[in-house]
């Protein structure tokens, strides 16, 4: 299954680096993030709950970009 | 501005009089005190860098060391310490996070104001739809809107809903979707698709479709999502930057270690240690990727952008890539290259009879039959046809019509027609398809009915070619003839006709097998039974899409008027903005190396290393936005 959230982040290093911390999230099949339209697009694992993954999306997002924010 | 970005500017604009007050004032006053000098200037500092100092020390606590926050820390705060330790100079310090902080100030705008202009570009969301209740008009959301619903679009509107037209005539705005600024004529019976804007009358539309089925949020979607469809560029710059900044980081070690080190057991020297930590701090911060990362997105974005803005949908900026490297283009014909409507060419009568006389009979004769043929000579005739004066009709399989005409009789048909009532006949030097027309027993001249080629196939076919495409290649279902006279017509290289959908996949399939690589194969069509070719071609484009869900499904590329001369505008643009990213790529890459090198081997101070940095990032990003303009760019 496939999702888009809105996230607020300020430069585009940082949208990388959350990409790769949304992608290394368990539960999480794929992930993009496009600085340009601020728009995070998750692939989740078969079976995954998307609420508890997201959550730990969130909180690996903010772990490597203080300043960010996903909007659940 | 967003409020965060005018926050940001005041405190730029605050540290940045304080840091001059403090430059001009303190030697006046003859402050000579270090500790007293650091003390004032950790003003301006902590009000410009407060920030970055939290978020560094956040990316320690959670080990994300090697971020351009840490960076920029480390390399002020060692110009701090080194100013107490030896040179007694704070204000480059200051300074440094002063400029990287209008250099992200200038990068935050820059980005919000090219999505605003592409947002700007793409308003055809509709923000709601009309529907007749009890108490007049309500305005309600369009998703609510069921399939069959009676809406009412007002002059100014935009149709919010694919749907047919039920009542009203007008004229509708289709700009937004197809950058065609004619506006197209429209009354009751026709279709219209949701993002048009209703011009002049008002308009009842009887829904047939759902909102998120609806060409709107369908083209919304996809120019949403064209950005997670990364291309090849971007992803070795987020690769690149992820060795890049660590790297730089180890170098900057070395500069302040090596040197020393051999300056004092090798050669026997003074070691000179702050002159070299000093360097290896200038080089920190050099190392932040910034402007290559910035850049790069920012371009493919503003290149799909200024796209759209032209009628033609990328679903991604992998197309975008690829579309710059095709060489081979095939076409399918109906539909693309040509109109895909039968239409009277030529008229071609024998002895007394004129043009109009012949067309007329032959319009009479066949006003029975639905073929597409009899449509075509009907609307070409253009008048209405009195039923009354036509009697004993028969229509004979495979042959013709034979029918009483105002007395006379009449026969319309093809060659076998002709034989069989035993009549000379003159065939016609062009093909297409014929109907032989006799009336009393007389052959009296014959008319010719083609499939029309598009106005600008040729001109797209020219376009292509000098676009850099090597060969063009056309398939077709028609017979060879035909599809020999249309190739030949156009200049198209090769043709190959009379091929079942299933053919059109096999012919592709050699066609990529045979080409190199690197050169890129395209299909062009017109989304009908064209979606298996569409998708095993490296790049597929869809004409004509207005309403086609299955062409905007299937293609990579989506033109949404009929016009084959967008294909060659679309090459364009994807060099216009693969060649911005590549000036990117290598002039930020070439700056950042020469400073390296300038502050390894010339001592080059912080000031020129922060004035680089954020100057080659505001020039990528400066350049990058030029992708968004395509306005100039011819078809």
């Amino acid at each position: 299954m496939k999702k888009t959230y809105k996230i607020e982040v300020d430069c585009a290093n940082c949208a990388l680096k959350m990409e790769d911390a949304a992608k290394a999230t368990a539960g999480v099949a794929d992930a993009t993030v496009s600085f340009m339209t601020q728009k995070m697009k998750v692939e989740f694992d078969e079976g995954a709950d998307v609420d508890t993954v997201m959550k730990a999306v969130a909180k690996a997002c903010k772990k490597v970009e203080p300043d960010c924010e996903v909007f659940l | 501005m967003t409020k965060k970005q005018k926050k940001v500017l005041y405190r730029i604009i605050i540290s940045a009089v304080l840091l001059a007050g403090l430059m001009i004032l303190t030697p006046r006053i003859g402050i000579e005190n270090k500790w007293i000098l650091l003390v004032l200037y950790l003003v301006p500092y902590m009000i410009i860098g407060y920030d970055i100092l939290r978020k560094a020390a956040l990316g320690i606590y959670h080990r994300e060391v090697f971020d351009e926050n840490f960076l920029m820390a480390v390399a002020t705060v060692g110009a701090l310490v080194l100013g107490v330790w030896k040179t007694g100079d704070f204000e480059e310090s200051v300074a440094v996070m002063l400029f990287y902080q209008i250099g992200e100030l200038f990068q935050s705008c820059a980005v919000g104001k090219s999505r605003k202009n592409i947002t700007a570009l793409m308003d055809i969301r509709p923000d709601y739809a009309n529907v007749e209740g009890e108490n007049g008009l309500e305005q309600v959301d369009p998703e609510d809107v069921e399939v069959g619903t009676v809406i009412i679009v007002q002059p100014g509107e935009k149709v919010p809903i694919d749907g047919t037209i039920v009542e009203g005539v007008s004229t509708l705005n289709t700009s937004a979707l197809t950058g065609e600024s004619l506006p197209r004529e429209v009354k009751a019976g026709d279709e219209v698709i949701s993002g048009c804007v209703n011009m002049s009358g008002l308009l009842k539309v009887k829904t047939t479709k759902e909102f998120g089925e609806s060409t709107v949020s369908k083209i919304l979607d996809l120019v949403e999502n064209s950005s997670m469809k990364k291309a090849k560029s971007e992803n070795f710059i987020s690769k690149f930057a992820k060795v890049y900044t660590p790297l730089v980081c180890f170098a900057a070690v070395a500069v302040a270690v090596l040197p020393p080190v051999v300056n004092q057991f090798i050669l026997h020297q003074a070691p000179a240690w702050e002159n070299w930590i000093q360097n290896a701090l200038s080089f920190l911060v050099v190392s932040c990727p910034c402007a290559l990362v910035i850049s790069v997105p920012l371009s493919f974005f503003g290149g799909i952008g200024g796209a759209s803005a032209r009628g033609i949908l990328i679903k991604g900026s992998n197309y975008l890539e690829t579309l710059a490297k095709v060489k081979y283009m095939v076409f399918d014909k109906t539909g693309t290259l040509t109109q895909g409507v039968f239409q009277v060419t030529e008229i071609c009568p024998v002895g007394s009879m004129t043009q109009e006389d012949l067309l007329s009979y032959a319009a009479q004769v066949e006003s029975y039959s639905n073929h597409p043929i009899s449509r075509s000579l009907r609307e070409a005739y253009g008048k209405e046809i009195d039923n009354s004066q036509i009697s004993d009709v028969e229509e004979i399989s495979g042959h013709g019509v034979t029918a009483c005409v105002n007395g006379m009789k009449v026969a319309a048909g093809n060659q076998k027609l002709m034989k069989q009532l035993q009549l000379e006949y003159s065939e016609p030097q062009q093909v297409g398809t014929v109907v032989y027309v006799a009336v009393d027993g007389q052959y009296a001249g014959y008319i010719l009915i083609n499939d029309v080629v598009k106005e600008n196939s040729k001109k797209a076919i020219a376009g292509l070619k000098s676009a850099g495409v090597k060969k063009t290649v056309m398939l077709t279902g028609d017979s060879r003839p035909v599809a020999e006279s249309i190739a030949k017509e156009l200049n198209v290289d090769e043709v190959y006709s009379e091929l079942l959908p299933a053919d059109k996949v096999e012919q592709v399939e050699a066609l990529l097998a045979k080409k190199d690589d690197a050169e890129k194969l395209a299909f062009v069509g017109d989304g009908i039974n064209d979606a298996p070719v569409l998708s095993r071609a490296d790049i597929g484009i869809a004409m004509g899409a207005m309403g086609s869900d299955a062409a905007i499904e299937a293609a990579d590329v989506v033109l949404m008027d009929d016009d084959p001369a967008k294909i060659a505008l679309a090459m364009k643009i994807s060099r216009k903005t693969l060649g911005i990213v590549y000036q990117n790529i290598v002039f930020a890459l070439a700056v950042k190396i020469i400073c390296l090198l300038l502050i390894a081997f010339a001592g080059l101070g912080m000031w020129l290393a922060i004035l680089a940095d954020v100057g080659v990032m505001v020039l990528a990003v400066l350049n990058a936005t030029r992708a968004l303009y395509t306005k100039r760019l011819a078809a």
